[in-house]
């Protein structure tokens, strides 16, 4: 608070100028400083990752034996081969991709028929469905979990991936129709004005004009969406028992479980598990960022 | 055209699948999970009606407090946390070079599912070959904690995670917000001179005011539902002293076969979610939106 009066002192009318080259030293000083703690911070959040890439690497004599920060002496790479083969997890990771492909595509083209009649027809109760949509992401998963853990018991869908893509959808709506609502909103109309003036039906106006003019935000939402999928962890474990409906997030908790003490063994299977969100992130950032950002800063 | 538009075959078949997905998966469930807590039931036996009974219980559970006030001190840490992120973000959207690459390079442990998070940072507390105590030891402390194992040290040390976990989700917010207020602005308050920290603190923090309210309610909801991570980590142990009410939830319903009561706490969880949210709003309220 001082720091702000001492500098309400100056008159205003001092060109700013002649105080630069005084402030030289300070300022440079200053930048280092915010780098380095912005390094530090970088560091923070970025080592553990590169700690457990290494001890992937590693085997548990040089784990238990040598510094946890040395880098793998003689990189084990057959730790990956083998539990990509001995255990489960090859399953896992093809059950992770299936359910997520088809989970985002669902949830992409609900979300996209949805934000087309609310954006773009005409109807009495489009305030109130969109009104319900956006609730839903106040809602707390764990509060709705015993009842559909009954309901898909009943209806004989638990232990069956249909329940867990059905649930991923639900829950992914709300946040995928808020995210394409922005955009729709910039779409100009003229074009689909002109193409139902020719006689064109509303379904090739869907999806032969305004589906593939909002093809930027898509890609946002599918990534977004599978983000969420390919980590989610609740539904899924409540709901999947066999071993050959689990995707990796479950998968690699029972893994774990079995081959606790093989750190190398471990370390493989966490990086099999978020290496494709890696690699999506290498190349998608812009998109994620946009569409995180676009996803929680309207809530 | 009006006539193409307002087709009501089309409207429904564009709109029902989706509305009938959130009814059935969302809504009915919320309303059913009230009602079950009215009920004694095992989860696959038949249910019998016992009024209000799991909802007086709940309120003398010495557990559930404890679980509640663990929810509620991680709710306090998150919200306060928001203030370095703020920070943070002020620094980076502050002309810095190589912001846009740190920014993303934060974001990273975002990306990862809680159960890859919770392993990961099960090895860091490692007692003996964890980073922690690794870098510890090489302090020259001789008897470093076991982290996890500690009742009194436990929700701080998942405290950390958690952190490492979201910091750059709030950064991002933050810094897209900053990046959205028009540079004139900030060249009028240099002319006017004003230095860098009135800027931040009277013009840059009052402008994105709202984004501030919506991560404030982002944060404290989110720890209160928070659930992913300690059951993974700790599943509340040691001895219940990193337990939270979603654990608590799960671990009466899907642990001891106690869905009645497991829904009752699920009930309670919905109603704090609302209610803080509610309660956050109203106290934040600004009278208008900001315009620039």
């Amino acid at each position: 608070m001082s720091m702000v009066q001492q500098q309400k002192q100056p008159n205003v009318s001092t060109p700013l100028i002649t105080q630069r080259p005084a402030n030289g030293i300070v300022n440079r000083l200053g930048y280092g400083l915010l780098y380095l703690t912005l390094g530090i911070i970088a560091i923070f959040q970025v080592y553990p990752l590169v700690w457990l890439f290494f001890f992937s690497l590693k085997d548990n004599q040089e784990v238990f034996n040598n510094s946890p920060f040395a880098l793998p002496t003689s990189p084990k790479w057959e730790n990956y081969t083998k539990v990509w083969t001995e255990g489960n997890i090859s399953l896992y990771f093809f059950n992770s991709v299936w359910i997520t492909t088809v989970s985002v595509l669902l949830t992409v083209l609900l979300a996209s028929f949805v934000t087309f009649a609310i954006t773009r027809m005409k109807w009495k109760f489009s305030k109130l469905v969109l009104g319900l949509f956006m609730v839903g992401l106040m809602i707390p998963v764990h509060s709705t979990l015993i009842p559909l853990f009954s309901f898909f018991l009943k209806v004989n869908l638990i232990d069956h991936p249909l329940s867990v893509v059905l649930s991923y959808t639900a829950f992914n709506l709300p946040i995928t129709i808020m995210i394409l609502m922005g955009f729709y909103y910039t779409l100009p109309r003229e074009v689909e004005e002109a193409a139902i003036i020719d006689g064109c039906s509303i379904h090739r106006i869907f999806f032969q004009i305004t589906l593939p003019m909002t093809a930027p935000v898509l890609s946002t939402t599918v990534i977004i969406n599978m983000i969420y999928n390919w980590n989610e962890f609740v539904f899924i474990n409540t709901f999947i028992s066999s071993d050959k409906y689990k995707t990796l997030t479950v998968g690699i908790q029972n893994f774990i479980g079995q081959y606790m003490t093989e750190w190398g063994a471990i370390g493989a299977t966490l990086m099999i598990s978020i290496i494709p969100i890696l690699i999506a992130f290498f190349f998608f950032s812009n998109r994620i960022v946009e569409g995180i950002a676009a996803g929680s800063v309207k809530g | 055209m009006d006539k193409v538009m307002s087709n009501k075959l089309v409207i429904t078949l564009y709109v029902l699948p989706a509305l009938l997905l959130i009814l059935v998966l969302i809504y009915v469930p919320i309303i059913l999970t009230g009602y079950y807590g009215l009920m004694k039931w095992d989860g696959i036996g038949e249910m019998s009606f016992i009024g209000l009974e799991n909802y007086t219980k709940l309120l003398k559970d010495a557990e559930f407090w404890k679980s509640a006030f663990h929810s509620f001190l991680l709710a306090i840490f998150s919200a306060i946390s928001l203030i370095g992120y703020l920070i943070i973000s002020l620094i980076l959207a502050g002309k810095i070079k190589g912001a846009n690459f740190l920014r993303k390079i934060y974001l990273v442990p975002m990306l990862l599912s809680s159960v890859a998070i919770a392993q990961l940072w099960l090895k860091v507390y490692h007692p003996t070959n964890g980073l922690v105590n690794s870098l510890l030891i090489s302090f020259g402390i001789d008897n470093p904690p076991a982290w996890l194992a500690e009742p009194n040290l436990v929700l701080s040390a998942l405290f950390v995670p958690i952190i490492w976990q979201y910091a750059g989700f709030y950064i991002l917010i933050y810094y897209a917000a900053l990046k959205n207020i028009p540079e004139s602005l900030i060249e009028a308050a240099k002319i006017d001179g004003a230095n860098a920290f009135q800027i931040a603190y009277k013009i840059k923090v009052p402008l994105i005011a709202g984004v501030i309210k919506v991560t404030i309610v982002l944060a404290i909801v989110g720890s209160l539902k928070y659930f992913d991570l300690i059951y993974v980590m700790t599943g509340g142990g040691p001895n219940g002293s990193s337990e939270v009410m979603a654990s608590y939830m799960y671990q009466k319903a899907f642990g001891t076969y106690d869905f009645g009561y497991g829904s009752a706490v699920g009930f309670f969880l919905l109603l704090i979610c609302l209610v803080v949210t509610w309660l956050i709003r109203k106290l934040t309220a600004t009278d208008e939106e900001i315009q620039y």
